[in-house]
């Protein structure tokens, strides 16, 4: 057994320590915000924070959680009350089919929370490892810039 | 100094005389200082020899800004000395090199002296292009010269003193720089003797795979021993390689031509733009400096024999590990074993790391990089692909992985592989 850090509550899971993170969050914690894209890190669609950084949970091991802390969509909000990130992509209206939302939310929720006054181009650099195919990106930078003045103004 | 002076005078004089005649009626001609030719008059093969030399010379490499226009320059530069920026050199009259003449080009080249009479910093490797022949740098002048006029001026460069002052480069001048033509070995075959004119000019290997003194300059008598760039080490080439499996002429054109060779780690750092740009360059002259760099590997052919056996001995050690409970084995078990136990021959499957060079060369920074920040391909461009260990493991994890990888090889460990995680972490953010 394994005992993960998610969202602030300790997890027991039965996996083989080389399981991806992102398996064990979708197929036995039913956690489905984190979604399967490439397998590869190539396009962030799985993307949680570990320790407050972003990262690819796809490419991450579970056998490398001891002792960090993960956070996934379900840490961020709930549908009745989402959070601040979450609320600013809703009101951008910044999805077309909304596979990558999650990840572009946890991808952005990590860059506000260590600069909560990014400027475009730090927006940008960062949110780049994430990809959308419908090309809502034009949203989605609006909605992180939402987000940003959101969280200054403590909504 | 006389000449200098009246030559600055002129200069003055002929932006003056060039804005004057922009003001005085904007659709007529427009003034052209005397010797710049029209981008017309240059002919079409010309100008393509020139783009081929252009990609040979990865000019574009410190000559573009991240995501700015091509040539345009304002590319920084970090250096020990301080922060060098790239200039323009898009045919624009004020802020590139509209009105240099193919003379004032050629100074430039050979002599690192700019149209003005001011010295240039070595960062742009005159030391390497002062051999380049005259058609060579006629064609180069040709390119540039028909290429769009991108206004954009270059920002002032950030040196430390005493480094910011110009007139001190004379004196580096005068104690490291050989100008001269290119002598060819008649002992060597035409092949070699390009690949050596190519490297040791206008592809200006050394600038990187060279290690520099501590005013900058290449030291000679370690040419190739392996030097740095933009804080990656950039490894020898000479009988000092550091390649588990030692380079053949063949595995390097293949390397230089695709960013990959068989049993050999693909590019990454500033390597992946030289092979970007080479992608210009004409087959048969990468395949001469192919052949010309695996030549300076001098190692007699039993010692390269006895290399690879032992290179190809090692491999699948990190498959099956001696060390157990080793908590970098434990990393590499989870994240890296699943692509690179299974070798290139799969698909989904990478590099066996016993063949990565990112492990034996004299620093752990290199290593660190590529799993840090992954290798990606720059925006809309093809290219090789590692995936980013950023945030998926810790500092801590990282150190133990790359102390692990190294421990692999039969070099000596790391010294403070943690310190290097937080050094290269805290240029990541």
């Amino acid at each position: 057994m394994i005992t993960l850090d998610i969202n602030g509550r300790a997890r027991e899971v039965d996996a083989d320590p080389a399981t991806p993170l992102l398996y064990v969050l979708r197929d036995q914690l039913a956690m489905n915000g984190a979604r399967f894209g490439c397998g590869l890190g190539q396009c962030g669609a799985c993307t949680v924070l570990i320790d407050g950084e972003a990262a690819f949970s796809c490419l991450t091991p579970v056998s490398v959680l001891a002792g960090r802390k993960v956070r996934t969509l379900e840490g961020l909000g709930t549908a009745e009350s989402p959070g601040a990130v979450q609320r600013a992509f809703i009101e951008e209206q910044a999805a077309q089919c909304g596979y990558c939302i999650p990840g572009m939310i946890l991808r952005a929720q990590a860059l506000l929370e260590r600069n909560p006054s990014p400027s475009d181009a730090e927006i940008r650099e960062h949110m780049s490892p994430n990809l959308c195919r419908c090309g809502t990106h034009v949203r989605i930078l609006r909605a992180v810039r939402r987000a940003a003045g959101a969280m200054k103004d403590g909504r | 100094m006389a000449r200098r002076a009246w030559r600055r005078r002129a200069a003055s004089a002929a932006v003056a005389g060039a804005l004057a005649a922009v003001a005085a009626c904007a659709s007529g001609p427009s003034a052209v200082p005397e010797g710049v030719p029209r981008p017309a008059s240059f002919d079409a093969p010309r100008v393509a020899q020139g783009a081929r030399l252009a990609s040979l010379g990865n000019c574009a490499s410190c000559h573009t800004a991240p995501a700015g226009r091509t040539y345009a320059g304002g590319r920084a530069l970090q250096t020990p000395f301080g922060t060098i920026y790239g200039t323009n050199i898009t045919p624009d009259r004020e802020t590139g090199i509209g009105q240099w003449s193919q003379a004032d080009f050629a100074r430039a080249m050979r002599e690192g002296v700019d149209r003005d009479g001011r010295n240039l910093y070595p960062v742009f490797p005159y030391d390497h292009f002062t051999i380049l022949t005259d058609a060579d740098i006629g064609a180069l002048y040709a390119y540039l010269m028909t290429r769009e006029p991108v206004r954009a001026a270059t920002p002032p460069n950030a040196l430390r003193f005493p480094y910011n002052l110009r007139p001190l480069i004379g004196v580096w001048k005068s104690r490291y720089l050989r100008t001269g033509p290119f002598r060819a070995d008649p002992s060597q075959s035409a092949q070699w003797n390009r690949g050596a004119y190519l490297v040791r000019g206008l592809a200006h290997c050394g600038a990187c795979h060279t290690p520099r003194n501590g005013l900058g300059a290449e030291q000679k008598d370690h040419d190739f021993a392996g030097g740095e760039a933009e804080g990656w080490h950039a490894p020898a080439l000479n009988a000092e390689s550091p390649s588990p499996v030692p380079w053949t002429a063949h595995a390097l054109a293949a390397y230089l031509r695709e960013g990959l060779a068989e049993s050999h780690a693909m590019t990454a750092g500033p390597m992946t733009d030289v092979v970007h740009n080479l992608a210009g360059a004409p087959a048969e002259d990468v395949r001469a400096i192919a052949t010309y760099v695996a030549s300076l590997d001098t190692r007699p052919r039993a010692e390269r024999e006895r290399a690879q056996a032992s290179a190809l001995a090692a491999a699948g050690r990190a498959k099956a590990p001696d060390a157990a409970g080793d908590a970098g084995h434990a990393v590499y078990a989870g994240a890296c074993a699943e692509c690179h136990d299974l070798g290139r021959g799969v698909d989904g499957g990478a590099l066996p790391l016993e063949f990565a060079t990112g492990l034996t060369i004299p620093t752990p920074g290199n290593l660190i990089r590529i799993i840090r920040d992954g290798i990606v391909p720059g925006e809309g461009e093809r290219g090789r692909w590692m995936p980013a260990y950023a945030g998926a493991l810790s500092d801590a994890q990282l150190a133990d992985l790359v102390a692990y990888l190294r421990s692999l090889t039969d070099r000596p460990a790391w010294s403070d592989v943690r310190a290097a995680v937080r050094e290269v972490a805290k240029g990541g953010e």
